[in-house]
């Protein structure tokens, strides 16, 4: 434990009634006990060979504000909040920081028996739900990141499905990272899909201020027997936010997930993504981007747990590097001993444009059964020269051609995208990227 | 409208053109022979200004312009195509923005205001259909897919759509079957003005019976050594290149 880890430790020894009030009383049991695992773990630091390339523990050094009292953020999102991916007709909800947004504009309409809204709330009003689920999954023994989140988590965002329920309109969770001076946020989702349901939830990251944000986000995600689940998480955060999150989705049979993240921009973005196929013949679409320059920073660590036969998982990361950006992915594929008949495919592709940017990639497969269908490939690269050459050969300038071939790069990771409205802005979204004309965060009103 | 005088240009340290001449005016077609490794492809590269090249020696003026010191994108623009031998396949970039961008390059260059969505589709319509390119390669990525003769049509396609002054058409016969031969030739063909000029780089005088050349030119190790009148081609091709050599006194 070092000085870092003790200001938390001493945070909660002094303030932990303070925490807990507010809160159900089944959070603060998952506090309680991961408070100690916290204590033992510490935050993940490089000499953990998961976290060989970034250094989470400096992430928590500095001085941040939370807000333990769960005092009003004195913003309207409704008001200020003009969302980049709008037109999606979607249920839109908000955290701002890590509190649930409770005025809602509309009443959202809902098919009957879903449920959505603050976790603390429906923890409270719907104890026996919840229990059943929260923090199943979170791998609190393992990693410090997630143990402290569930140690000072107070609020987050619940989505329930009830059995055969398909919910068609797509959800749209917006998180605003808000403050006046540097602020930390710790952020709870769990979503639950239970047998034959199906929903798609995107969630978009946005920071409105300029001071220093430090937001870690863990997700249960549950997905019952021949349920579908589409989930998306679109990172446009500030240079100056730090980003810790943790998915963890467990599958049943016969289901199928598109887990999808995008890190359009970001400061520092620590993605764990950690899939469970636990019942025959599930799916899993494992895909993401990130587009970096700067000094900014992307680690995506991915998970996949072929536990059970038959199961079919696919897996794609591209990452486009600019400046002196580092991008870094890992990619785990487990495939038990019984798993037979396994099929697990998973490529990464990265291109560095500049000579200060750098790419760590490493992909591994660990397969134990004998009847399976595995590959990996990763490559490092830069821009074709001969594309390049023959763009320009028809008059378009040497920047335009460079942009058209980076957008190239990206297509196929928007295309496996299943909510269309959302591939149409993504495609648009890229190429402003690209054009540096994202350089801030355009949906906050602070910022236009 | 062109006019090349003692070129010199090396790949890699190699000098492969060794003081080429070639004067090309409005209205006239030259075709380019040789035996391989000649510098038939390099001299398309130099004039597209493909970096790979370094030009050492030598001029390349183009309407009064100097044409090795404008970028790539500004020859395009001043007028020059260059049709490529291997045409690249670009997945991801779409026919439509690919064309919509060089077109609208173009436009920025003369000081025109981009193009309307409608005169667009209207000039892609329009152009597809003087090489019978199919609307859905149109609208797939470029060159993504494509056999070697839908690639050769893209490429006059894309001609058409940009109206250049100077057509340098590299090997586009190679690959092509004898239909694909005569729809692309008759698309060069249909382009054709008083106004803009062809350079047809070939190793057949096949190509040749489609797209008449006013002149045809020898090159060999890096220089023109023989020009003469359409005939020399068919000499070319009954006799092949060693007389040439024995002229050279090889």
């Amino acid at each position: 434990m070092t000085q870092i880890e003790k200001q938390y430790i001493d945070l909660y020894n002094a303030h932990h009634g303070l925490i807990e009030k507010p809160c159900a009383a089944l959070l603060n049991e998952a506090r309680q006990k991961a408070f100690p695992l916290f204590e033992a773990l510490g935050f993940p630091v490089k000499s953990n060979e998961d976290y060989k390339y970034t250094q989470v523990q400096d992430y928590f050094a500095p001085d941040y504000g939370l807000n333990l009292n769960r005092l009003p953020i004195p913003v309207n999102p409704y008001e200020v909040f003009r969302c980049d991916v709008p037109n999606l007709s979607t249920v839109l909800y908000f955290m701002v920081n890590d509190s649930f947004y409770q005025k809602e504009s509309v009443k959202p309409v809902l098919p009957e028996g879903v449920i959505a809204g603050s976790l603390n709330e429906i923890a409270q009003s719907h104890p026996e739900l919840i229990s059943k689920y929260y923090n199943q999954i979170a791998n609190n023994e393992k990693d410090g990141s997630v143990a402290f989140n569930t140690t000072f988590v107070q609020d987050g965002f619940v989505l329930y499905v009830p059995k055969n329920v398909i919910v068609e309109r797509p959800i749209q969770l917006v998180n605003i990272l808000r403050g006046d001076v540097d602020f930390m946020v710790n952020r709870r989702l769990l979503i639950i899909l239970e047998d034959g349901a199906q929903a798609k939830l995107l969630i978009c990251d946005h920071t409105m201020d300029k001071v220093n944000f430090l937001a870690t986000q863990v997700a249960e995600i549950f997905v019952g027997d021949n349920a579908v689940f589409d989930y998306y998480e679109l990172e446009e955060n500030s240079t100056n936010t730090t980003r810790v999150a943790s998915t963890y989705v467990s599958q049943g049979k016969n289901s199928n997930t598109l887990i999808n993240g995008i890190t359009l921009h970001n400061g520092k973005t620590r993605n764990n993504i950690h899939v469970t196929l636990s019942g025959e013949y599930a799916e899993a679409n494992v895909i993401g981007m990130a587009i970096a320059d700067q000094e900014q920073h992307v680690d995506n660590h991915t998970y996949i747990d072929h536990a059970v036969p038959n199961c079919h998982s696919n897996e794609l990361y591209k990452y486009v590097l600019n400046d002196s950006a580092t991008g870094v992915f890992a990619g785990r594929i487990l495939v038990r001993k019984d798993a037979q008949k396994t099929t697990a495919f998973q490529s990464n592709k990265n291109i560095c444009a500049t000579r200060e940017a750098k790419m760590y990639t490493k992909p591994q497969l660990e397969i134990y059964a004998d009847d399976v269908k595995c590959s990996h490939g990763a490559t490092v690269g830069q821009l074709d020269e001969n594309a390049l050459f023959y763009l320009r050969s028809r008059g378009i300038s040497a920047p335009e051609a460079r942009m058209l071939l980076m957008f190239a790069f990206t297509h196929d990771v928007i295309e496996n995208i299943r909510l269309e409205s959302l591939k149409d802005r993504l495609k648009h979204l890229v190429e402003k990227r690209f054009r540096g004309e994202l350089s801030k965060c355009s949906g906050c009103s602070v910022c236009q | 409208m062109l006019e090349i005088k003692n070129l010199h240009a090396n790949i890699n340290g190699k000098e492969i053109l060794r003081g080429l001449n070639l004067t090309v005016r409005p209205g006239e077609v030259h075709a380019i022979m040789g035996p391989n490794g000649a510098g038939k492809s390099t001299l398309s590269s130099v004039l597209a200004g493909n970096p790979v090249f370094d030009v050492t020696e030598g001029s390349v003026n183009f309407y009064g312009k100097d044409l090795l010191a404008l970028s790539p994108e500004d020859r395009s623009r001043e007028g020059l195509f260059l049709s490529f031998q291997y045409p690249v396949e670009i997945p991801g970039v779409s026919m439509v923005n690919f064309m919509r961008a060089a077109i609208n390059e173009h436009r920025k260059y003369k000081g025109l205001d981009p193009i309307s969505a409608t005169d667009f589709l209207k000039l892609m319509r329009e152009k597809r259909d003087v090489v019978e390119l199919d609307n859905k390669l149109a609208n797939r990525s470029v060159n993504e897919g494509f056999s070697g003769g839908e690639k050769k049509r893209n490429e006059i396609f894309q001609m058409a759509m940009l109206e250049p002054r100077l057509s340098i058409l590299d090997e586009t016969d190679s690959g092509l079957d004898i239909d694909a031969l005569r729809i692309v030739s008759n698309g060069v063909n249909k382009l054709k003005s008083a106004d803009n000029a062809t350079i047809v780089i070939t190793h057949y005088q096949r190509l040749l019976d489609y797209i008449k050349p006013d002149f045809v030119h020898v090159l060999y190790k890096g220089q023109i050594v023989k020009s003469a009148g359409p005939e020399l081609a068919l000499e070319l091709e009954e006799k092949g290149y060693d007389w040439i050599k024995k002229e050279l006194g090889e």
